[in-house]
């Protein structure tokens, strides 16, 4: 507590980072840099605004849903990824930032979110596809996540990946339904997987050489993998999954490759990315203005929480006299 | 000497950056100043711990042991929040 008063600035660096080089967790009530707060909020809120804007993809199919079993299993994932958002959102404030600030900096479009969500869910497939992809390729990133340097995001990502195990099954198991039913049922799968594909991919960011944060995120280790080697973990995982289900990825250039012992695959369309980033996407403007609504008809609720509280609060004071 | 006019706090360690604050008991002192240094000479003699916290016990507001059928219930019928309940092949089971 004290002893960082009369530190200077160069040591206060100096343990921070040998802190980080040994492997120990950065606490909230830690001396550290400013870059690495403000990195660490922008990664958590674009990881907890993506939690929440995934709700709205899913949501859709929840009354849709074609048995009473899969729109409980639907629900209860949904409501996972609420939590998710919950754990992420309070994360971000052990830094100093207020839920306000990051609910108004995604209303906005200041902070990103994954570009994934931007995407429609067409068929009932898509929400198979979801969760076996989408949170295929998120648990890949967040199980790497459970190592970050802060405390609370770390701690956060345990809690997270314990709750995930059961999205990607359950989309897996959709699949599977889907691959051993008649022949509009494996094109409907199949077509999930040619729109799912690429943008899952995507998700890892840009590749390593183009990443604007990378390379002090790997120093301060608030990143343990590169983009790249995360994608390519995905991808040689994916691809056994696929031929369980008799289908194909949508990608001609796929291939083992012996000498590196992992496949090789295409490149992604990275101008479709940056479209998709920036608010481009075809759903991007959908997904934003939905929250904002969501936000502003749920204003009478919170009225209403404080009027309570402000009656029993009174009728507190009044026994009380 | 006469606890009276002491408050009571509950203790939260931190045994090693990383991992959560735990329970590990309850103390009485004048200010939260005092809870802290009397936290460290009852829970961390032997280095116990990284971090204290301590908390007004008044502060904390718990769930009733008594409602738990009613509070938990809705949890029990829902396996499928369960990775396990789950059955894939062989071959992808390790998802
Ligand atoms: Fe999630
Ligand atoms: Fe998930």
């Amino acid at each position: 507590m004290s002893d960082s008063k009369a530190m200077t600035e160069a040591e206060l660096i100096e343990r921070f980072q040998s802190r980080i080089d040994d492997e120990q967790k950065i606490e909230p009530k830690d001396w550290m840099p400013e870059g690495y707060r403000k990195n660490l909020i922008r990664q958590i809120s674009q990881h907890a605004h993506s939690e929440v804007i995934g709700m709205q993809p899913e949501g859709n199919w929840i009354t849709r849903a074609p048995t009473l079993r899969r729109k409980a299993i639907l629900l209860a994932k949904v409501q996972d990824e609420g939590g998710h958002g919950l754990y992420l959102y309070s994360a971000a404030e052990t830094l100093g930032v207020s839920r306000e600030e990051l609910i108004a900096a995604l209303q906005s479009g200041e902070a990103k979110y994954a570009s994934i969500f931007n995407y429609p869910t067409l068929t009932w497939a898509d929400i198979g596809a979801i969760g076996w992809l989408v949170d295929g390729a998120a648990i890949v990133n967040q199980v790497s996540l459970q190592r970050t340097s802060y405390g609370p995001y770390a701690r956060g990502m345990v809690r997270i990946c314990k709750e995930e195990s059961f999205h990607q099954r359950q989309g897996y198991e959709i699949m599977l339904a889907l691959s051993r039913g008649n022949e509009a049922q494996r094109a409907m799968a199949q077509d999930s997987i040619n729109r799912f594909w690429w943008p899952s991919l995507m998700m890892f960011g840009p590749h390593d050489a183009e990443s604007a944060h990378s390379g002090q995120s790997m120093k301060w280790k608030i990143k343990r993998q590169s983009n790249d080697e995360l994608r390519q973990k995905f991808v040689d995982q994916t691809v056994k999954q696929v031929e369980v289900l008799d289908m194909t990825l949508p990608d001609p250039d796929l291939k083992w490759n012996e000498g590196r012992g992992h496949y090789d695959f295409g490149e992604i369309d990275w101008e479709e990315f940056k479209r998709s980033m920036s608010g481009g996407g075809p759903c991007s403007r959908q997904r934003v203005a939905h929250h904002v609504k969501a936000h502003e008809e749920g204003a009478w609720v919170r009225e209403a929480l404080r009027a309570y509280q402000k009656k029993q609060k009174s009728q507190a004071d009044k026994a009380a006299a | 000497m006469t606890q009276d006019n002491l408050h009571l706090f509950e203790v939260f360690i931190r045994s090693k950056r990383g991992l959560d604050h735990k329970h590990v008991g309850s103390l009485h002192a004048e200010d939260p100043a005092q809870a802290l240094e009397y936290a460290r000479d009852v829970y961390t003699r032997r280095s116990e711990g990284v971090s204290i916290w301590v908390v007004n016990s008044s502060d904390i507001h718990a769930s009733q042991e008594d409602d738990s059928e009613s509070f938990y219930d809705p949890m029990d019928d829902k396996p499928y929040r369960h990775a396990t309940h789950y059955v894939l092949p062989d071959a992808v089971n390790n998802m």
